[in-house]
């Protein structure tokens, strides 16, 4: 198969991007060093392509009810134009199909899914769509920019037009603003404070370069993954996938019970009562070294969970995972991990670990 | 492109070593090793005294994208280990070849080095793979 190319490709091997296919799109791995890429957005900004996510608009006259049963967060939370949600699709069983952002358009809405699972959520949102007047558009032409880090929102008000920087001003997190095809939210994967704006390909290419210019460094998906760990946010696949439900995953913030009866409630309402119950909590590791996905959890010498996703946290300097551990049989204080059948304690803790710069992170006690 | 010294033998999964004046074998990863790695941010060393058979695992480097095991390139005993990349493993890809040496070996037979890799069956290995 041939991969993919986002329109910034040339502009990622100008910068040194080292080029790896993910989910069929040839992407930037890191520019030369992860690390230092990490460090740029904590201390001071970065730009991310993520021009391979997919964008998907809903309109029509039931737009807001076919989401309302769609997703498990409560898109009338989005009272006005220029508000943002996130949100996990959730099957039959309650387990999560994808997770989104969906944004109020002045037309109805803007989803934005994970790009390895577009066929299955675009076929997932055709099926759904049944009997609610609905059109979906994928707009497979719009490119999108992650600008993100301490700096990022003064960069952004420099290289913004001057009139949509204006507007840009006014926003708080999780609020965007349309205009014409433009579009600037204040959302993000890292932690710390940006936005993300969706555009037209030549004006990505060109935001792109004046962002360089100003001195923000290109980040690649190797520093996204390490960053938006760090930020306790959930990647679709290792953190959730169609068999765990929004209470395993810490998304049960993002499940709202009002009476509209969304795709998957009652499957979270009548838990079968001999399932094992797991919640998802921090992990960091007491010794050097680093943790990695599949890596046991045991308490007492017996497996009590799993970690989902691990790294070398470059602002702890420490290993760092989140853990999916059974609520039951775990003693919080008395963890660890197997790294290559040596056992090596690890300290739960909250999540998320670092917001904005700083480790945040507090003790789990039993 | 990566460095290949030319004053060491290599294997084929990426170690280099070098014979001594004083016949202890020191060994590290080549530049190409550390590249395609990333950012070194652990590295577990081997106990000092400890016996090693060629193509034994005898230390594992972990970057940001993966972990990795080393092996030995000669049967023999661990005389020395870098103590430099428990708190600084970056030294790893600052200076694959120098300063950021993984073990220090002595081998029951200094003669086996000259079954490994030259530097030129390396290169071309390199280039295979790139």
């Amino acid at each position: 198969m041939t991969l993919m190319q986002t329109c910034l490709y040339s502009r990622h091997i100008a910068a040194g991007g080292k080029m790896v296919d993910f989910s069929g799109w040839q992407m930037p791995i890191h520019y030369g060093s992860q690390i230092n890429e990490h460090t740029a957005v904590r201390e001071r900004a970065g730009v991310f392509d993520v021009s391979h996510m997919t964008v998907i608009d809903v309109i029509g006259q039931d737009a807001r009810a076919y989401l309302q049963h769609l997703l498990a967060n409560d898109v009338d939370r989005l009272a006005t134009l220029g508000q943002a949600l996130y949100s996990a699709m959730l099957n039959h069983e309650g387990g999560v199909v994808d997770d989104l952002i969906v944004y109020r358009a002045p037309e109805g809405y803007r989803l934005v899914v994970n790009c390895g699972t577009r066929e299955k959520d675009l076929a997932w949102l055709q099926q759904a769509a049944e009997g609610f007047a609905v059109e979906m558009m994928e707009q497979a032409e719009l490119a999108m920019l992650a600008v993100q880090g301490p700096q990022a929102l003064s960069v952004l008000n420099q290289v913004l037009p001057t009139d949509v920087a204006q507007r840009f001003k006014q926003l708080k997190p999780f609020e965007c603003l349309f205009e014409d095809d433009l579009v600037v939210a204040r959302t993000g994967y890292t932690g710390e404070k940006g936005a993300e704006v969706m555009l037209q390909k030549d004006a990505a290419c060109a935001l792109w370069d004046r962002l360089l210019e100003e001195g923000v460094m290109p980040i690649g998906l190797g520093a996204r993954d390490t960053l938006r760990l760090e930020a306790g946010l959930n990647l679709y696949g290792s953190d959730m996938n169609e068999s765990v439900k929004p209470s395993s995953c810490n998304l049960s913030w993002t499940v709202v019970h009002n009476g509209r009866n969304f795709i998957g409630e009652q499957a979270l309402i009548n838990r079968v009562p001999t399932e094992t119950e797991h919640k998802m909590i921090g992990v960091i590791l007491k010794e050097r070294g680093v943790l990695r996905s599949g890596y046991p959890i045991l308490c007492d010498g017996n497996q009590v969970g799993v970690i989902t996703s691990g790294a070398f946290s470059p602002t702890l300097q420490s290993g760092i995972g989140f853990a999916r551990v059974s609520v039951e049989e775990t003693s919080l204080t008395q963890l660890s991990a197997e790294i290559r059948g040596k056992l090596v304690p690890v300290t739960a803790v909250s999540l998320p670990f670092v917001k904005q710069g700083k480790a945040v992170y507090q003790l789990l006690a039993d | 492109m990566a460095e290949v010294r030319d004053d060491v033998r290599y294997l084929a999964s990426h170690e280099w070593v070098k014979l001594e004046a004083d016949e202890t074998a020191v060994v590290g990863i080549s530049d190409h090793a550390q590249a395609a790695l990333g950012d070194v941010v652990y590295v577990e060393l081997p106990e000092v005294g400890s016996r090693v058979a060629a193509g034994d695992e005898m230390a594992v480097v972990e970057s940001v994208k993966a972990a990795s095991d080393i092996y030995a390139p000669v049967t023999g005993e661990i005389t020395a280990v870098n103590r430099v990349l428990e708190d600084a493993p970056e030294t790893v890809n600052e200076a694959p070849f120098d300063t950021g040496w993984f073990v220090k070996i002595r081998p029951d037979d200094a003669a086996s080095l000259e079954s490994l890799l030259l530097p030129s069956a390396y290169q071309a290995l390199c280039e295979s793979e790139a």
